[in-house]
């Protein structure tokens, strides 16, 4: 590992809209490099010791808190997780308190889980330290898109001479989400992140769950997945809230499975063999089927594996050079 | 209250770009002549020829928070806030603590307005009991009382039961009273965080939508024609709210609006920050139902500025946008805001801005003719009247504000204009941009 004195990226990461494409894409190429950390019998690299990163949870996501606990604790970082259940939070402790409580016990980043909307964006604006937006209400959940693109670039574009795909972005990939695009923290990210690598987003969707406004993001419209899928690399599965029936919108369980669930027919209509990727925890039988998910061209295993690697490359370039 | 003393304004402009000199004695306008034509006399002098003379402002809907959320604003902060504003008069809204749908509560702010000094204050009333939307508050009550209610509104709920807003409109004819509507359909507003659009798709904060407003519009103005009722509109934010509002008055419904100054200038984008201090009911909208609302303004589709003052303290606006409270501050940049949006952008002008700002909110309002509001400049009229330096450029966050709150949208803003003195009923209520009486 080179030895990057100074962070390139920006203080915070919390949105893709701080990102340019040379940035995604050494984020991208940095996580290659740390993956073989993973990978070696020490799982561990030196470079964050003596920092304190927190993990500030006000919603429930074992899997994306540990997956951030995981990252940092590889780079030596000293890992705190607050969650906000049973804390002071529950008390009525506001966002602002909470932030400057972790600023004076000296956090040198914030990794923050909340259910509203821009919660990530406010919390940057009460602490000195960093702050990594790990999925705020329904706007962005950057490091996802990263590990996403991070997965497809590693299917796609490898080659015999460059069996990462180094340095490579996504043009010409073409990507198909489907499912409930209006409340999808994942899908945001990954409409800025794949379009800014220059990939082809096709977002599939009912109406009803597709935002008014989205004529103006990067991406084709459809409402239907089976001629959608003939023509995809990939299949980004998105998960859907059951709740959202109770607000019409959609009739039942059953309606959208079958016209938005993603079977073993409905894959075989994909012409291109499209990978199957979700961003968990999923819902077998609705979103997809357990042939699907557990099915050879499903990533979904593997997501979880690779966001460990995106999330240490997050923390390094954010953290890895100061002091 | 009346004003013992007596000023002599010299060489200041009218609304109609005249220069005149003004003479106030005893409360009343007592002469208007030709620029340095008339003598000093007894009278106190103030140089007007840098300033512009227009009628005291009335505002028909403002948030006082008294009783029940003092920490946020007073009746005698708020009021005060006003005069420095420029308005002698202000309608104090019925969204209290206790709600103001007794005639006890409403005879209590106007009984706090009174003891405060610095402008009249109206209540206007509830329509439902407890805004609850179901049960009409005792309308006739308040309206026979000593606060002589006359404007009724459950203002930050809408009064969505079509039966109801029915009712309504047809009990408050017998006392020459007007339903004030907050329009936005509960139902496709649930959740809401700002205008559905481009901005709120990519922020992701739940969209509340124009069509929430527009339909209720829609729907009260046939009621207002169905029962032959008088019809406000408060707050219209879209462009399609004045389409429907057009129409409707050119069918001849009886129905007036108004629009706040921060729709007239501020747009959705701000949200872009998340910081909450851009967040209020309705919501910031685009830059074309700005633009909308500034010609509709202009040629009187919209008949007045009202500014919907909305105090809150610190803590309800540092937090999650999501968490936050709704509403911004008004009263004290209101003039300056319709200067930099109305005048200065060539769609109007100052004696139009009179008409917005001070005679047609008095006339919707009923205010009592004794009280002297919204009354033509001329000899034998009680001197409510303002003075402005139109030419000042200050930013905002320099200058001083006397409301409670700080929830002030145009802070990082520069803003034209500055009101110079406040006359109510005679009485010089500020001077020289600060008030006479302070806090």
């Amino acid at each position: 590992m080179s030895e990057a004195k100074a962070p390139v990226l920006s203080r915070h990461l919390l949105s893709i809209n701080d990102l340019s494409r040379e940035q995604a894409i050494l984020i991208l190429d940095t996580a290659d490099e740390l993956s073989r950390v993973s990978d070696a019998p020490i799982k561990k690299l030196p470079t964050l010791r003596g920092r304190t990163v927190v993990n500030l949870f006000y919603e429930d996501s074992t899997r994306t808190r540990i997956s951030f606990e995981a990252a940092a604790k590889r780079l030596s970082a000293d890992v705190i997780n607050f969650s906000a259940k049973g804390s002071s939070v529950s008390k009525g402790e506001s966002l602002k308190d909470t932030a400057l409580t972790l600023q004076s016990m000296g956090a040198d980043a914030v990794i923050l889980r909340h259910s509203a909307s821009g919660a990530a964006r406010r919390l940057a604006e009460w602490t000195e330290g960093s702050v990594i937006n790990a999925g705020d209400g329904t706007h962005e959940h950057p490091t996802q898109a990263l590990l996403d693109a991070f997965t497809i670039r590693k299917h796609l574009k490898a080659s015999s001479e460059n069996n990462a795909g180094l340095g490579l972005d996504l043009s010409g990939v073409k990507v198909a989400i489907v499912g409930d695009i209006l409340h999808s923290r994942v899908a945001r990210s990954n409409v800025l992140l794949l379009s800014l690598l220059g990939a082809k987003v096709t977002l599939v969707a009912p109406p009803t769950l597709l935002p008014v406004g989205v004529s103006d993001w990067p991406v084709d419209i459809s409402y239907d997945f089976d001629s959608a899928i003939r023509n995809t690399d990939v299949v980004m599965m998105l998960r859907l809230q059951l709740e959202r029936m109770k607000s019409a919108f959609f009739p039942s369980a059953r309606e959208y499975s079958r016209l938005f669930g993603l079977d073993s027919e409905r894959l075989a209509k994909g012409e291109n063999s499209p990978l199957i990727l979700h961003p968990g925890p999923i819902n077998r039988g609705l979103e997809i089927s357990s042939e699907c998910a557990d099915n050879v061209d499903s990533l979904i295993l593997e997501q979880v594996k690779n966001g460990v690697s995106v999330r240490m490359a997050v923390l390094y370039l954010l953290l890895g050079g100061a002091d | 209250m009346n004003g013992k003393s007596s000023y002599l304004i010299r060489s200041v402009r009218t609304p109609n770009q005249e220069l005149v000199d003004v003479r106030i004695t005893s409360g009343v306008i007592s002469d208007i002549a030709p620029a340095q034509s008339l003598n000093p006399n007894e009278s106190e002098i103030i140089e007007g020829a840098q300033l512009q003379l227009l009628p005291g402002l009335v505002d028909l809907h403002t948030h006082l928070r008294e009783p029940g959320r003092e920490d946020a604003e007073t009746v005698r902060t708020g009021s005060a806030a006003a005069a420095l504003g420029g308005f002698t008069a202000v309608h104090a809204m019925a969204n209290t603590d206790p709600v103001a749908d007794t005639a006890g509560v409403v005879e209590q702010v106007v009984r706090l307005g009174r003891e405060a000094g610095y402008c009249d204050v109206f209540a206007v009333g509830a329509v439902t009991q407890g805004l609850n939307g179901s049960e009409l508050a005792e309308l006739g009550a308040m309206a026979h009382s000593m606060a002589q209610v006359r404007v009724f509104s459950d203002d930050g709920k809408c009064v969505s039961d079509s039966l109801v807003m029915r009712r309504a409109l047809e009990y408050v004819k017998q006392f020459d009273g007007v339903i004030a509507q907050h329009a936005q359909d509960p139902r496709l507003t649930e959740m809401a965080q700002m205008n559905e659009g481009v901005i709120s798709a990519k922020l992701g904060l739940a969209g509340w939508p124009a069509v929430a407003e527009e339909a209720i519009i829609a729907r009260d103005v046939l009621l207002a024609e169905h029962v032959g009722a008088r019809l406000h509109i408060c707050h219209v934010s879209t462009a399609g709210s004045v389409e429907i509002i057009r129409r409707a008055k050119a069918r001849g419904i009886n129905v007036t609006a108004e629009v706040t100054p921060h729709h007239l200038l501020l747009t959705d984008e701000l949200a872009e920050t998340y910081d909450p201090i851009y967040k209020v009911n309705p919501p910031l909208r685009t830059a074309a139902d700005v633009q909308a609302l500034r010609v509709a303004l202009a040629d009187g589709t919209i008949d007045i500025v009202a500014t919907d003052h909305a105090p809150h303290p610190r803590e309800a606006k540092e937090c999650e946008w999501s968490e936050a409270a709704n509403g911004m501050l008004g009263l004290e940049n209101a003039l300056s805001v319709i200067q930099e949006s109305m005048i200065e952008s060539g769609l109007s002008n100052w004696s139009t801005i009179s008409e917005r700002m001070s005679y047609a909110p008095a006339r919707i309002g009923r205010t009592n003719p004794s009280a002297g509001h919204g009354q033509e400049i001329k000899v034998g009229a009680l001197a409510n009247l303002i003075l402005v330096d139109t030419k000042i450029r200050r930013k905002v966050r320099e200058i001083k504000s006397v409301s409670k709150s700080g929830n002030n949208p145009y802070i990082e803003r520069e803003l034209p204009g500055q009101v110079m003195f406040t006359f109510l009923r005679g009485e010089m209520i500020v001077a020289n941009g600060e008030l006479v009486k302070a806090l």
